[in-house]
C-alpha cells in the first residue's frame, strides 16, 4: 500500500477557495463514479473469475548467490503464484491460489526417518535454519508443456540427508505431502491418490540441484506453491517436485510415486525432461515459457531441462525411453 | 402447453440471442485487455472456446427434444444459429491450436493429428462440422433436398460424441466436468436413439396390422 506523507501545505491555501470547492465536487464525482464503475466491472469479473489473493508472505534473507542459477529472466511472481498445479486444493490452475489461502502451514513438522541413523523429527524453523539459504534461479517445465523460471530459495537436501546420516541400506528416498481433507475438501476430487507421495534414487536426491526449497522471490514459499517446504528438482517435470512436504523416508526399495500409480504408461519413476520421449497428450519437443509476454514464447525442451552438466553422468547406460 | 409459434416473432427474438451467444468471447477479449487470462492465455482461449463449442454443440442437440417435450415448433428456428456458433467457436479452438499451440509448426501439427488420440479426436469433430456449416443455407437445403440434407446433417451425432471423447481423453485426471458434458450428450442422443426405436416398433406394428386386415377381408 501507498501511504502518502502528509504536505506541509493544505490544498485550500494553494489554491482559490471556490476552485477548490468546485474541483473537491468534481473530484468527489469523478471519484466515485470510478470506483462505481471499478466495483461494477470487479465483480462482474469477480463472478466469472476469481480476484487473485495472495496470503502473507514474510521476507527471507540475507541470501547466497548460487553459480547454478540460469540468467534468463524471471517469469513474473504474480504468475507463479496464481498458475498452480496443486490438486488437493483443486484441479484448476487458478483454484490453488484462491483456496489454499487459508491453509495452515505453522507449526509444522518434517519426520525424517526410515533407513538412516540418526532419525529426526524437526520443527520447520529449525529445519530452514540447517544451512544458509542461497537463491537459485532455475528453469521449471512442467508435464503439460509450459516452463517458468523461478528464483527459488533453499539449501541442497544433501545437507538434511547427511545430518541423518543413511545407512548403507538406503537406497532410494520416499517423500510425502500434508494432506486432510478438513483443509483440502477437493483432494477426493483429484483423481489421484492422496496423500501425494514422490521418490528419487539416493543419488539423485543428493545431486547438488536438489534443493530442499523455503521460498521464492525473496519471501516464504505461498501455500498455493507448496508452503512451507517443498523439494525443486529442475531436471524433471514440475510433478516431482513434490510441495508441503511432511515425510521424508529414506527405503531400500523403490518408493511408489503419485503420478505412475495413477497412470503408469504415462508417467514413469524418473521423469526426467527429454524433448526425444513423448507423453501421449503432449509432445516433449517444445514448451510455451510463460515470461510475462503476453503468449510466451514456443521454444525447444532441452534434455534434462538444461541441466544436463549436472545430472546426465547418473543416468549412463540406461536407456530412457524405458526408464523414462 | 401450447404452441407459441402464433405469439412468438422470431425476428426479434434472435438478436438478442446472437449476442449471448457472443459473449463468452467478448469475455475473452475483454479479458485479454485486462491482463485477466492467467498466466498462460494460449491455455486459457484453447480452454474457453474448446467449451463454448461444445456448450454449442449440445444447445443445437437439445433443440428438436425441447421442441417435441414442449410442443414449441418456433424452437427449430433457432437452430442453425447455435449450429453456426458452435462451428464459430470450434474455428476460433483450431485457429488457436493453429497459431498460438503450434505456432504453425505444420510438421508437429501433422504430428500431433496422427500421434495424439485426444488431437485426432477433436480433429474429427471439426472436419465433420466443415460440411454442415457449408450447407446451412436455405439454398442448399433446397438444393440437396431436406431427406439427403438431413442425413447429412446427422453428422453432427458422431460429431459430439467425438468432441465428448476429445475432452474426457484430454483431462490428467479430474474427469467430473468432461463427464458432465458426455451425460448431457448421451441423454441428447439417447432421446434420439430411444424415439426412433419406438417408432420403427409402430411402423412394423402398423404394418402386420394392414396386412392381416388384408387377410381377414
Ligand atoms: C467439435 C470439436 C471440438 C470440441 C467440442 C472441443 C472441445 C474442447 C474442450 C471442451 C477442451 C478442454 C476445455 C477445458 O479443459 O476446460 C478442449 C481442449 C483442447 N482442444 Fe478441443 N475441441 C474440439 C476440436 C479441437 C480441434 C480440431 C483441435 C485441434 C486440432 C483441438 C485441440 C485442443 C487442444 C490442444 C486442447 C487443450 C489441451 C490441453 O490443455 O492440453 N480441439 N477442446
Amino acid at each position: 500500500m501507498l501511504i502518502k506523507k502528509p504536505s506541509d501545505i493544505p490544498y485550500s491555501e494553494v489554491t482559490p477557495n471556490s476552485a477548490y470547492m468546485n474541483r473537491r465536487k468534481f473530484l468527489a464525482g469523478v471519484a466515485v463514479a470510478t470506483g462505481a464503475v471499478t466495483l461494477a466491472a470487479r465483480s462482474v469479473s469477480d463472478w466469472f473469475e476469481s480476484a487473485r489473493v495472495f496470503a502473507d508472505e514474510a521476507k527471507l534473507g540475507p541470501l547466497a548467490k548460487s553459480p547454478f542459477s540460469t540468467d534468463e529472466p524471471p517469469t513474473p511472481a504474480k504468475d507463479v503464484e496464481s498458475y498452480n498445479n496443486y490438486y488437493e486444493f483443486g484441479t484448476g490452475k487458478n483454484d490453488p491460489s484462491r483456496n489454499a489461502t487459508k491453509f495452515v502451514t505453522s507449526p509444522w513438522s518434517v519426520s525424517v526417518e526410515g533407513e538412516v541413523n540418526k532419525p529426526r523429527n524437526f520443527d520447520i524453523e529449525q529445519l530452514r535454519k540447517l544451512a544458509p539459504l542461497e537463491e537459485r534461479i532455475y528453469r521449471h517445465r512442467c508435464v503439460e508443456a509450459w516452463s517458468i523460471v523461478v528464483p527459488w530459495i533453499g539449501y541442497p537436501f544433501s545437507v538434511l540427508a547427511k545430518l541423518v546420516d543413511p545407512k548403507p541400506s538406503a537406497k532410494f528416498v520416499a517423500f510425502q505431502s500434508y494432506y486432510d481433507i478438513k483443509q483440502m475438501p477437493l483432494g477426493p476430487r483429484a483423481g489421484i491418490a492422496l496423500p501425494y507421495v514422490e521418490g528419487l534414487r539416493i543419488d539423485e536426491a543428493m545431486n547438488p540441484l536438489a534443493l530442499l526449497t523455503f521460498g521464492m522471490y525473496g519471501e516464504t514459499l505461498p501455500n498455493q506453491d507448496g508452503a512451507p517446504v517443498r523439494m525443486v528438482l529442475p531436471w524433471k517435470y514440475g510433478f516431482k517436485s513434490i510441495k508441503s512436504i511432511v515425510k521424508v523416508r529414506f527405503t531400500q526399495n523403490m518408493p511408489p510415486t503419485t503420478w505412475n500409480l495413477a497412470n503408469a504408461h504415462e508417467y514413469g519413476f524418473y521423469s526426467n525432461v527429454n524433448p526425444q520421449v513423448d507423453h501421449p497428450r503432449w509432445s516433449q519437443a517444445t514448451e510455451r515459457r510463460l515470461d510475462g509476454s503476453f503468449f510466451g514464447k514456443r521454444i525447444k525442451t532441452l534434455m534434462f531441462n538444461g541441466y544436463g552438466d549436472q545430472v546426465a553422468s547418473m543416468y549412463n547406460g540406461m536407456d530412457l525411453r524405458k526408464y523414462y | 402447453m401450447k404452441d407459441l409459434s402464433r405469439h412468438i416473432n422470431i425476428r426479434w427474438l434472435k438478436p438478442p440471442i446472437f449476442l449471448v451467444c457472443l459473449a463468452p468471447l467478448a469475455h475473452l477479449v475483454w479479458m485479454g485487455f485486462h491482463d485477466e487470462l492467467g498466466a498462460n492465455p494460449v491455455e486459457y482461449i484453447t480452454h474457453s472456446t474448446g467449451t463454448w463449442t461444445l456448450v454449442g454443440l449440445c444447445a443445437t442437440l437439445s433443440i428438436t427434444p425441447l421442441r417435441r417435450i414442449l410442443k414449441q415448433n418456433w424452437l427449430i428456428r433457432l437452430r442453425r444459429m447455435f449450429g453456426l456458433f458452435a462451428f464459430f467457436y470450434v474455428s476460433l479452438h483450431f485457429a488457436t491450436w493453429v497459431w498460438l499451440y503450434s505456432g504453425f509448426d505444420v510438421h508437429a501439427m501433422i504430428a500431433d493429428v496422427y500421434k495424439r488420440p485426444f488431437i485426432t479426436e477433436g480433429f474429427t469433430a471439426f472436419v465433420l462440422l466443415i460440411p454442415l456449416a457449408a450447407t446451412s443455407t436455405s439454398g442448399m437445403i433446397r438444393r440437396l433436398g431436406g431427406r439427403r440434407w438431413q442425413m447429412l446433417h446427422n453428422l453432427i451425432y458422431i460429431s459430439a460424441i467425438a468432441g465428448v471423447t476429445h475432452y474426457y481423453w484430454l483431462v490428467k485426471s479430474d474427469e467430473t466436468v468432461p463427464l458432465r458434458f458426455a451425460a448431457v450428450v448421451a441423454v441428447l442422443l439417447g432421446y434420439r436413439a430411444i424415439r426412433h426405436a419406438l417408432q420403427r416398433k409402430q411402423q412394423a406394428a402398423a404394418a402386420k396390422r394392414s396386412r392381416e386386415s388384408v387377410y381377414s377381408a
